[in-house]
């Protein structure tokens, strides 16, 4: 007989049925209706309604319909509370049952009732499980300490339970050890400032100690935690890599990741000349190579980890290729990654296997793959200089199959080969042009039109071609406008005499019929700078490029560092680190590799100590893909400056290039070239634009370049709003508190006047805040050192802390404060501008917020208005600035500013904004993104507040 | 750390049974799983982690179910799919296949079993063999005074519970060696492997402690004997039981046993190794007409060995009609459903060569989609023999009471896939 035919009565009136049954005076009837209940509940039905007839079943001596009965609370306790209180006695009774499965099973199930009235029932029983003799029953409760964290956080410190878990670290037990690191490790990955797990040499060698105890999962928890300690010297970090390599062998993949990000991160601190060094680098090898026999899911996670440990450590892998050669049947997500990491480990001594092999996947059917494998063949051929040529005739094999998507792929990389390798490999310039019909995809025909215009003196027929795509001019993508317009105007710079009408077509396209404002800003820049100083356009436009690098989309060394200690994770997997998609994580940490030891060689992390690392110069990555090549001024690709002034030029180029504009500038504004209409609209701006600051000269692409954030002046403090009353005297017994909240040097500060009204003397003063959202709670206590007086006045100023403990207040910034004296206590609430969390390493890395502002849906967007507010642009990105919401970018559209900011609160929240402000209108439009919509109101009314005064 | 709550999920995305954690993941974003998983598969990215909002699904799939662990910390992504492959090998020892209707039809243990397994998102007992000491399908059954906890839950040897009885004491060993042969059209072999797996059928009484001797090359350096032919193992993975600072120290393979089946080490050599059973092709496709295969397969091993259970499996394209086949030994069969001839040969002795014709029809009008090329895959057990030349030298059993033990060793070669690639000339 099955369970299965507890699923089939669906009859009218069961609900009633049920409950009869559970009130059934018979065991076996009271089982088996349980079990229908818990069906019913499987399936998705709600049966919440028998909760008290369920829970009278808690007390039996039957096993298992006693865990049916648990199962049943922790699903619908939380939508009952008031009747959950009625299972507390049981539990309380369960744990002191003589059976330790029993007691477990008690301690387990209440844990998981996340109802607050139940949590307090839970201390005592709790204390006790934690010291029982049973280590079933300690395990357990190790894990229940966490549980009942993750509820109430302040009732586990205030209980001391985790000074308890602490000393379970000793346990002789080694599954009580591992449960207890894994409920220390997941508190501590909530409140990092913590210092729960403060690991010293002794809690280490525990740990190592148990390790070769406990079961695999243990294993697991040991390990990713020990990747969280830093050695204090090289010995010691080898010590600790010793006793680790064992694991290495274990038959469970995730055992040996886990213990991979420990070698891998403990390695840095080894001096490379070590012999140990070496051994450790070979022993890497094999376990990792094994991985990929392992499941597919796991292949895939071993292989993105693996992409990261080539990057950071080459050496280790060299010599394996032939095991990333893709199988047949390999799920497309391991084919793609195993293709990534082909290439990464591609160099002269097996090019040529590698070579074979993606000549073999690039007659495959699977699209995405083939399509891959072409792109691969054009970055061998980029990273290894050897082989270039072979890869240029596969790629030409290739476009011979006419297959379309291999054709197009194959022009794509072999624009890229252009650009590594000039005036070598043009020959085939002509194979390329008999394909240009059957080009249908923007960045295969943009790529051929680069390859047209770049070489037009060498190909006969340039300007025909060209011509030919200007027919559909409109139709076409904006990839491949930018493009022609480019190479129409690099033709006519090289053949001047045929092509005149040609580029005055495109340019009158590009300027008067088009409504892209890049297309139109690149336009009018290109026909005031040919009309100005043609040999300057030369120099400009057929300048040389800068070569493209070897490997393309290496991961910035910050970041890989980072990911590098998080290997295993989902982190690696997404090669992103934790704070880009894990909400509220409070006062995100990032992890770094420790700092080498010993050697005084050159170290890959110079630093951890100090907060604003300065990581090693990150190499002159130049992307090939995806990029407009021979951009506009091939310049586009300058790494943004991160803070400070902006470099007025990075370059002379660029110098060149906004001297070259600024000087146009009148002379185009006296409209000689036939065109001054169309560009008095499309340079709309007032007068006043010409005036303001050369900051923002011509709208569009080029202020892209800078970086804007510093045109921005002294930052101002953040603002602060004045003081109000929170306490009037009436209320206070003749206390009355007036207050304000203020940044100062990245501590919040509460500042209050406190002025005694009554007729005698005060003293004793303390405050207390109640739970809030974001975890606010004074820093020290409150300094009232001399008595106060009657009418006197005391300035007071409070510093706090946003670690305490958190719970949501409506509305959001609401504070429920509590001031004691020696004449009662006084309850005030008071609400705080959310600015005050903002905290000052809000700003965010260009790419990551472009990233995320992707990332998160639209529906998290919010958009406000401020009115009556007349600042410009500029002078609103350093008022805010000052209250630390940072202007990463500005673009100007139609004499439109809009500035991107990012604001990080203290809890970690990220907010991202696009402020715009239109010169003249006092209306400003904010437009908040927020993975926490919830804050939105309040962070607008930050901006109303700051923008304001 | 992990997963916040555990799905199985039928084919259509409806939840069969579910088991909430962590309760920090609203239950009700399974319902983005199935839409996020087409929408992947659409769009040929299909990935084992998809992301929804800040809640990731991390999934496997298994017969008819989708296991599907969700979480919106950065959770240890591997140690998921290793325990959602830990569900789904002690559910099927619990209820031999794992699928939709084991699932009904023992929802009660699976809760249970789901209770046991994982405790706010950390794995626990997983050994299925100490679970069924206390978690039993036979729950009503049970007396009160029964059902304790194994104290192997918790002890260092988790996985083998004390008192266990046999009147005769017995250990089977299997070295079973799987080889994967890759070789392309040119007749040259692109890659190699042996995979290799030592099984155990432990049936011994007590606390037994065990150890292994194999021939293994480095432990024959270390200890300066070398006799005979050695082997060198790339990478060994050991069951849990096996002490590994030991065998990292000495390369002593020591361990308690569990009892029962169980695999304890496997094993990867790196040597070339040559086809075993060689094949040769020749398919002519005539479009619009038919495709003639010819295929010839020849046995590289010894005369004395013979191998078992041959099956060569020759890919068709998907609209071959009309099989004819003519074999010089075993015989030929279309399976349609997976385009592919399999040509089955009981027993192939060393040094034979058979040949195998087959005829199919085509259509007239051509199927225009584009077909992979799947390789010729040869399948075969060839048993007393590894290729390798691993060697079992001992096992010593050593148990407190003293008695005597017998192990017993086999050794057998497998393919995991001998693979041909071939060309299909096109007439």
């Amino acid at each position: 007989m099955t369970d299965s035919k507890y699923f089939t009565t669906t009859k009218k009136g069961e609900i009633f049925e049920l409950k009869a049954e559970l009130n059934s005076d018979k065991k076996e009837k009271k089982k088996e209706a349980v079990k229908k209940v818990i069906a019913s509940m499987t399936v998705g039905k709600d049966v919440s309604a028998l909760f008290p007839d369920v829970v009278n079943c808690m007390q039996t001596d039957n096993l298992e319909l006693k865990k049916l009965v648990y199962l049943y609370l922790m699903n619908y306790a939380k939508s009952q509370p008031d009747m959950a209180i009625m299972a507390v006695n049981t539990f309380v009774k369960d744990c002191e049952d003589p059976n330790p499965l029993i007691r477990a099973l008690a301690v387990r199930t209440m844990g998981c009732i996340r109802v607050d009235k139940i949590t307090e029932y839970l201390c005592e029983p709790l204390r006790k499980c934690l010291k029982d003799e049973d280590p079933y029953v300690r395990k357990t409760a190790a894990v229940c300490v966490a549980k009942l964290h993750d509820i109430n956080a302040q009732l586990v410190e205030d209980q001391g339970f985790l000074d308890t878990l602490k000393d379970l670290i000793s346990d002789s037990n080694p599954m009580v050890v591992a449960n207890a690191v894994a409920a220390l490790s997941e508190i501590a990955e909530s409140h990092p400032n913590s210092n729960l797990l403060d690991l010293n040499p002794q809690t280490i060698n525990k740990l190592l100690t148990a390790l070769n105890e406990c079961t695999e999962w243990g294993q697991i928890f040991i390990l990713d935690c020990l990747a969280n300690y830093t050695p204090r010297d090289d010995r010691e970090s080898q010590s600790i890599c010793e006793r680790v390599t064992p694991r290495l062998s274990h038959a469970n993949s995730a055992v040996v990741l886990s213990a991979v990000k420990v070698l891998m991160k403990f390695m840095e601190m080894l001096p490379k000349d070590l012999d140990y060094y070496g051994t450790l680098l070979k022993k890497l090898a094999p376990p990792l190579v094994t991985l990929l026999s392992a499941e597919p899911e796991l292949q895939y996670v071993a292989l993105r980890n693996i992409n990261l440990i080539v990057q950071r450590r080459p050496e280790i892998l060299k010599h394996e290729m032939k095991v990333f050669f893709v199988k047949y049947n390999d799920p497309i997500y391991v084919k793609l990654e195993k293709l990534d990491i082909m290439i990464r480990l591609a160099s002269q001594a097996n090019i040529a296997q590698v070579l074979a092999e993606l000549k073999e996947y690039a007659t495959e059917v699977d699209v995405d793959f083939v399509r891959k494998a072409v792109r691969a063949i054009g970055r061998c051929a980029i990273k290894v200089e050897q082989s270039a040529e072979r890869c240029v005739s596969t790629l030409l094999d290739l476009i011979q199959t006419k297959v379309n998507y291999v054709v197009q792929e194959a022009i794509v990389v072999i624009k890229d080969i252009f650009r590594k390798y000039p005036n070598k490999y043009e020959s085939v310039i002509a194979t390329l042009c008999e394909n240009l019909d059957s080009l249908d995809e923007p960045e295969a025909r943009a790529a051929m039109i680069w390859i047209v215009g770049e070489y037009a003196e060498r190909i006969d027929n340039a300007d025909e071609l060209l011509e030919s795509f200007l027919e559909g001019f409109h139709d076409e993508s904006t990839q491949v406008q930018l493009q022609l317009l480019t190479a129409i105007v690099k033709l006519f710079l090289k053949k001047p005499t045929e092509t005149q009408e040609l580029v005055q077509q495109v340019l009158s396209l590009a300027t008067q019929d088009s409504d892209n404002p890049d297309l139109r800003d690149r336009g009018y820049i290109y026909w005031r700078l040919l009309s100005t100083d043609p040999v300057a356009a030369k120099e400009v436009v057929l300048a040389e490029k800068p070569l493209i690098s070897e490997e393309t989309d290496l991961i910035e060394p910050t970041l890989l560092e980072e990911l590098i200690c998080h290997i295993g994770t989902l982190a690696s997997v997404y090669h992103k680190p934790p704070s880009a998609f894990v909400e509220g994580s409070r006062g995100v940490q990032h992890k770094r590799l420790p700092g080498s030891a010993g050697s005084g060689e050159s170290v890959e992390s110079p630093d951890t100590g100090s907060a604003a690392g300065v990581p090693d110069a990150p190499p002159a990555v130049i992307p090939s893909q995806g990029d407009l090549l021979g951009d506009l001024l091939n310049l586009d690709l300058t790494p943004p400056a991160t803070s400070g002034p902006p470099p007025p030029a990075t370059s002379g180029l660029q110098l060149g290039a906004m001297d070259l504009l600024g000087g146009g500038l009148d002379s185009l504004l006296g409209g000689d070239l036939g065109g001054g209409s169309a560009m008095g609209a499309g340079f709309g701006a007032p007068p006043a634009a010409t005036a303001a600051p050369f900051s923002a000269p011509v709208s569009g692409g080029l202020d892209d370049l800078f970086d804007l954030g510093g045109g921005v002046g002294m930052p101002m403090g953040a603002y602060s709003p004045p003081k109000t009353v929170w306490l009037p005297a009436m209320k206070g017994k003749g206390l009355e508190i007036s207050g304000t909240f203020a940044r100062r040097g990245g501590v919040i500060q509460m500042e209050m006047t406190l002025t005694n009204k009554a007729m005698s003397v005060m003293t004793d003063f303390a405050i207390q805040f109640n739970r809030n959202s974001f975890g606010l709670a004074p820093a020290g206590p409150l300094q009232v050192l001399t008595p106060l007086s009657p009418n006197q006045s005391i300035e007071v100023s409070l510093p706090l802390s946003t670690v305490g403990p958190v719970m949501k207040m409506d509305p959001l910034n609401n504070l429920q404060v509590a001031v004691k004296n020696n004449i009662d206590v006084f309850y005030f609430s008071c609400q705080y501008p959310i600015s005050m969390l903002f905290v000052e390493d809000g700003k965010m890395e260009r790419q990551v917020f472009l990233a995320t502002w992707k990332d998160i849906p639209n529906d998290n967007e919010a958009q406000f208005q401020i009115k009556d507010c007349h600042l410009s642009s500029d002078a609103a990105s350093s008022k805010l600035q000052g209250s630390n919401i940072f202007t990463i970018a500005k673009r100007t559209v139609d004499g439109q500013d809009m500035l991107y900011q990012s604001v990080k609160l203290s809890n970690g929240i990220w907010v991202l904004a696009e402020l715009r402000v239109q010169t003249g209108n006092p209306i400003f439009t904010v437009c908040l993104k927020c993975r926490a919509p919830e804050v939105s109101q309040c962070v607008f009314q930050s901006y109303e507040a700051v923008l304001k005064n | 750390m992990s997963a916040s709550a555990i799905f199985v999920l039928d084919l259509k995305g409806k939840v069969l049974i579910c088991r909430n954690y962590k309760g920090d993941v609203d239950m009700a974003e399974i319902d983005h799983f199935m839409p996020l998983l087409m929408q992947h598969e659409e769009e040929g990215l299909l990935s084992p982690v998809m992301s929804h909002g800040n809640v990731h699904f991390m999934w496997i799939k298994h017969s008819n179910l989708y296991l599907v662990a969700t979480t919106n910390k950065n959770s240890n992504a591997s140690l998921v799919y290793s325990f959602l492959y830990k569900i789904v090998e002690v559910f099927t020892e619990y209820f031999k296949e794992l699928e939709e209707e084991s699932i009904q039809d023992n929802f009660v243990v699976v809760y249970e079993l789901l209770d046991e397994l994982m405790d706010f998102g950390f794995p626990q007992t997983t050994e299925s063999k100490i679970l069924q000491e206390y978690i039993t399908q036979e729950g009503a059954k049970l007396e009160v005074a029964k059902t304790k906890v194994p104290t192997t839950v918790t002890n260092a040897v988790s996985w083998r519970s004390e008192g266990i009885k046999y009147k005769k004491n017995e250990v089977f060993i299997d070295v079973i060696e799987s080889i994967n042969v890759l070789v392309n059209a040119n007749g040259s072999v692109m890659s190699s492997d042996i995979v290799g797996s030592i099984k155990l059928k432990t049936m011994l009484s007590g606390m037994p402690e065990l150890r292994l001797g194999l021939n293994d090359r480095v432990l024959f350096a270390l200890t300066g004997r070398d006799k005979g032919k050695t082997v060198v193992m790339e990478d060994v993975k050991f069951h849990q039981c096996v002490r590994l600072s030991r065998f990292e120290s000495d390369r002593t393979i020591s361990f308690i046993p569990p009892d029962g089946e169980s695999e304890l080490m496997s094993y990867r050599i790196n040597t070339h190794v040559k086809p075993l059973i060689w094949i040769e092709s020749v398919i002519e496709k005539f479009s619009h007409s038919r495709v003639e295969i010819m295929v010839k397969a020849k046995g590289q091993f010894k005369k004395q060995s013979v191998a078992n259970n041959v099956e060569v499996r020759v890919p068709v394209p998907s609209d071959a009609d009309s099989p004819k086949f003519k074999t010089s030994t075993g015989n030929a069969k279309y399976v349609p459903e997976k385009n592919l001839v399999v040509w089955t040969i009981k027993s192939f002795p060393g040094g034979k060569e058979f040949l195998m014709r087959a005829h199919f029809g085509l259509p007239s009008v051509e199927n225009d989609e584009a077909e992979g090329k799947p390789p010729i895959t040869v399948k075969f057990e060839i048993p007393y023999f590894t290729v390798s030349g691993i060697q079992v030298r001992y096992m010593k059993i050593i148990e407190k009471s003293g008695y005597q033990a017998l192990p017993w060793v086999r050794y057998i070669t497998q393919s995991g896939g001998t693979v041909a690639t071939f060309l299909i000339s096109a007439l």
